[in-house]
């Protein structure tokens, strides 16, 4: 038997590296579809662009079974209590690709019905402009959110999260507590956020 | 033709008409409403096609008309005639409902309730139909701001977050 040497059988890391190489390289996407980025969806995860070439080809359309949700459409206002839900119900840790200018900015559609970016109720990583944008532009923006994993260290993606979860019972007790819809819990946190200069409920 | 059949049993409740390409419009006051969607249904017009309304906000309320027209299509199965109707209201009068004779009624009166607030007397659940409950305002009328006053779309808005810190 010949000796062996250790470095050949052993590599040190970080522990933040090799965990999130191997989050990185396999994403679960749950579609939230709401509109024509839809359609575009369907055809980035079929043969022709074929996602699992990135290694997110596990669609599950369940938040419970899923880590990266795609925000593909217009979110209107009153969708944006169940937008909050479904994102708390994601597995962690989790991402969110917010796909089209509707996602991202509300789009053309400035209206009182419309949500004017659904980085204002969740946190968003990465935005992918487009009306609709093209399968080539959602890769390239799963593969924008891949690097960014690759990048960020696990402690921050918890307390990111954390954050949410905080806002999510905040708005809970307003509700109880003002006897409110969600919706209007939420637009009434939304003033007051515009009130702060903040930019977000979370 | 119909409305031909109106003026002679209903003489005088249209106040207006006019046709433009085929389409046949009438405007009746309030009070002859009822009496004319009675006749209507009896005459066959039984698809109540659409209930809406039109925000006339610069209306002078001293002509004795209302604010807002309610405007109903009404088709006649039998004979492919369509019908609008158009009735005046005053910002705070209510229009009785029609829910009675026709089931569409429902969810149409609730819509017209949601984004005009005209009331529907007699609807069985008077509620919103699209909005939130608790909705500030009615978002189809002239006053209501576009984008419902919300502060976010001002300028100056910034990106919220940016490798794990706040902007």
């Amino acid at each position: 038997m010949s000796e062996m040497n250790i470095n050949d059988a052993v590599m040190t890391t970080r522990l933040d590296a090799v965990v999130n190489w191997g989050r990185k390289n396999s994403l679960w996407p749950l579609p939230f579809g709401t509109a024509c980025c839809a359609i575009e969806f369907m055809s980035m995860m079929a043969s022709r662009y074929d996602m699992s070439r990135f290694g997110a080809e596990a669609m599950r359309f369940s938040p419970r079974q899923s880590d990266m949700m795609l925000i593909l459409g217009t979110i209107t206002n009153k969708m944006a209590p169940v937008l909050r839900t479904i994102y708390a119900q994601m597995a962690e840790p989790k991402w969110v690709v917010s796909v089209g200018v509707c996602a991202s900015s509300g789009g053309m559609y400035r209206t009182y019905a419309t949500l004017q970016g659904v980085d204002r109720v969740i946190p968003v990583d990465v935005y992918v402009p487009g009306c609709p944008p093209r399968p080539e532009s959602m890769i390239y923006g799963v593969m924008k959110l891949q690097e960014k994993i690759e990048k960020e260290s696990l402690s921050m993606r918890k307390d990111h999260i954390a954050r949410f979860y905080e806002s999510l019972a905040r708005q809970e007790a307003i509700q109880a507590e003002k006897g409110l819809t969600g919706q209007q819990t939420i637009r009434d946190m939304l003033m007051d956020a515009a009130e702060r200069g903040a930019g977000t409920i979370f | 033709m119909i409305i031909e059949h109106i003026d002679a049993q209903l003489p005088g409740a249209i106040t207006d008409r006019h046709a433009f390409r085929g389409d046949q419009t009438i405007v009746v006051p309030k009070a002859s409403f009822l009496d004319l969607v009675d006749l209507l249904h009896r005459e066959g017009f039984q698809l109540l096609v659409d209930i809406t309304a039109v925000d006339w906000p610069e209306r002078p309320e001293s002509q004795d008309v209302g604010r807002f027209d309610v405007v109903y299509h009404w088709l006649n199965l039998a004979s492919q005639e369509r019908l609008r109707v158009k009735v005046a209201v005053a910002d705070g009068e209510a229009m009785p409902t029609l829910t009675g004779r026709f089931k569409t009624a429902d969810w149409f009166e609730r819509e017209v309730f949601d984004l005009f607030g005209i009331r529907f007397e007699g609807h069985p659940n008077m509620k919103r139909l699209l909005t939130w409950d608790d909705f500030p305002g009615h978002a189809l009328r002239k006053d209501f701001p576009l984008d419902g006053g919300d502060p976010f779309c001002m300028e100056g808005c910034t990106a919220p977050y940016n490798n794990g810190e706040r902007a």
